[in-house]
């Protein structure tokens, strides 16, 4: 009996789960899911949460149910990966061989890694959206907040989803606004980034947005540390930042067991070839989603984009042949602006973000770069997409980048 | 004439060619990156940020500076004020360190 054993079953561990669970024969593979959750988040709506847009329901779901007949599905953290011993030791005990290994464990946020940040206001006056923990505690000191500073601070890049702070901020804008209260509220955005985003034309439609909602960007900001007692943040260069309340996106990095298991990057994502997904180390490993070091955006939609590429490539080197598909780097993110607006982005390795429409039959064409309704509701539906991708139905969106609809 | 006047640079002033780098250009863009001398502290980063950046085609992050010479994030502030891993890619002959996606 074989082993294709998957840690962590988030967006991408499931999907590959079904996917090896119906193309291998089970006579003589067994296929094995570990993750250290009972819960599934749809994480990209922990974005609503703050604003009581959506509630627990919404965005957490048991794992079991999405887990696909014919896969094992083990609840345990992993204690240590030796992949020159083709071994995974899990933290309840269990040892396990694997012929093949998919790592697919995300990205944390590790607030600890910032001086004072962690044990200064932590939960009164700053707040992560990034687990449904610190969402919902965020959305009651929203509900509470009369007028102020608010700071929103990108720590480190690479981020989980790059453009979530700037929706973030649109959202607080309009909801203020809907308050009454805007014009008490000051927002400021501290990024390390030179602009808004990390591609040109993009970056500046992105800024053209943040200046027309009095949304103050710190440019450059390389966060050093928090002065909780004067609630002051405070950068390498010594360019100090006020707040009443603070919403943070600490330092990402991937699990800590990766670095140990000498496969990873410094901030233990999994060093593979950007096209095939394959480990550079190792044959037999493979790494999805966020857990990968590729420079795609680290999202959902990069998720769906891969998979047919990775699923291809594994078989491939399963049966001795040569790996037959590339990963095109592709992610689509709609960007909630606000008022019930939302602006698109399609993009890839070597393509930035341009202006134009997306085409997409029946529901399509959505504005590129551009604000409008049909795009916000593209964004709700992407929920729906998700949940239903999450129980193998395929969705309609073609994984390859394309220039067609697009205005350079 | 100048060390500098037969390299060539982007519009953002960092070199083209790494290949042109010597330790005397080093010198001459570090003062111009206002840095009048450079310490053995400083070598120690050039040094490393020229050997990934030869290695991987990259400029390394401040990450992955901190990282692999062991020097503080705030010490490395101390040494190239304001962006360091900006600074020392410029210095070392390297491209823009790239932001992330």
């Amino acid at each position: 009996m074989k082993t294709f054993l998957i840690l962590g079953a988030g967006t991408a561990g499931t999907m590959i789960a079904r996917k090896m669970a119906h193309a291998l024969d089970l006579n003589q593979w067994k296929v094995i899911v570990v993750d250290k959750d009972e819960e599934h988040y749809y994480q990209p709506g922990f974005l609503f949460i703050p604003f009581g847009y959506y509630k627990r329901e919404h965005v957490v779901k048991p794992i079991r149910g999405f887990i696909a007949r014919g896969v094992e599905y083990v609840v345990s953290n992993v204690e240590a990966l030796e992949p020159a011993e083709n071994r995974v030791t899990l933290a309840n005990g269990r040892v396990i061989q694997y012929d093949y290994l998919v790592v697919a464990t995300g990205t944390d946020i590790h607030p600890e890694e910032t001086e004072g940040l962690k044990d200064g206001g932590w939960g009164e006056n700053i707040f992560d959206f990034y687990t449904y923990k610190g969402a919902a505690a965020l959305a009651s000191a929203i509900s509470r907040f009369q007028g102020g500073r608010l700071l929103v601070n990108v720590v480190e890049n690479p981020i989980k989803c790059p453009v979530a702070p700037l929706e973030f901020m649109f959202l607080a804008d309009a909801y203020f606004t809907r308050k009454g209260i805007r014009d008490k509220v000051e927002i400021t955005y501290a990024t390390p980034l030179p602009g808004a985003f990390t591609k040109p034309v993009a970056s500046a439609a992105l800024s053209k947005i943040l200046d027309e909602k009095h949304i103050h960007v710190e440019a450059e900001y390389n966060t050093g540390w928090v002065d909780s007692s004067r609630n002051m943040l405070v950068s390498y260069d010594e360019r100090e930042l006020p707040y009443d309340l603070m919403v943070s996106v600490p330092l990402n990095k991937g699990a800590a067991f990766l670095g140990a298991a000498g496969i990873a990057d410094e901030l233990n994502y999994v060093k593979v070839d950007k096209y095939t997904l394959q480990s550079t180390e190792y044959p037999n490993i493979w790494a999805l989603g966020d857990a990968a070091n590729i420079p795609a955006s680290k999202a959902g939609a990069v998720i769906h984009f891969q998979m047919e590429a990775a699923f291809k490539n594994i078989r491939a080197h399963m049966q001795g042949k040569p790996m037959p598909d590339a990963f095109d780097g592709h992610a689509l993110c709609y960007i909630e602006t606000g008022f019930n607006k939302a602006t698109l982005i399609d993009f890839d390795y070597t393509h930035e973000p341009y202006p134009g429409t997306y085409p997409l039959p029946v529901v399509g064409p959505f504005a590129l770069l551009g604000q409008t309704l049909p795009n916000h509701w593209g964004k709700l539906a992407f929920r729906y997409m998700y949940f239903m991708m999450m129980h193998g139905i395929e969705i309609p969106l073609p994984n390859k980048f394309s220039m067609v609809g697009k205005r350079v | 004439m100048t060390v500098l006047s037969n390299i060539s640079f982007n519009a953002e002033g960092f070199m083209t060619d790494p290949k042109q780098w010597n330790k005397e250009i080093a010198a001459e863009l570090a003062k111009q990156e206002g840095l009048e001398t450079l310490t053995d502290a400083h070598w120690k980063i050039i040094d490393f940020c020229r050997a990934t950046g030869l290695a991987t085609g990259k400029s390394p992050t401040l990450r992955q500076i901190t990282v692999g010479t062991g020097i503080s994030t705030k010490d490395l502030f101390a040494l190239f004020p304001k962006g360091p891993a900006k600074k020392v890619a410029k210095i070392a002959g390297l491209g823009k360190p790239e932001g992330c996606v």
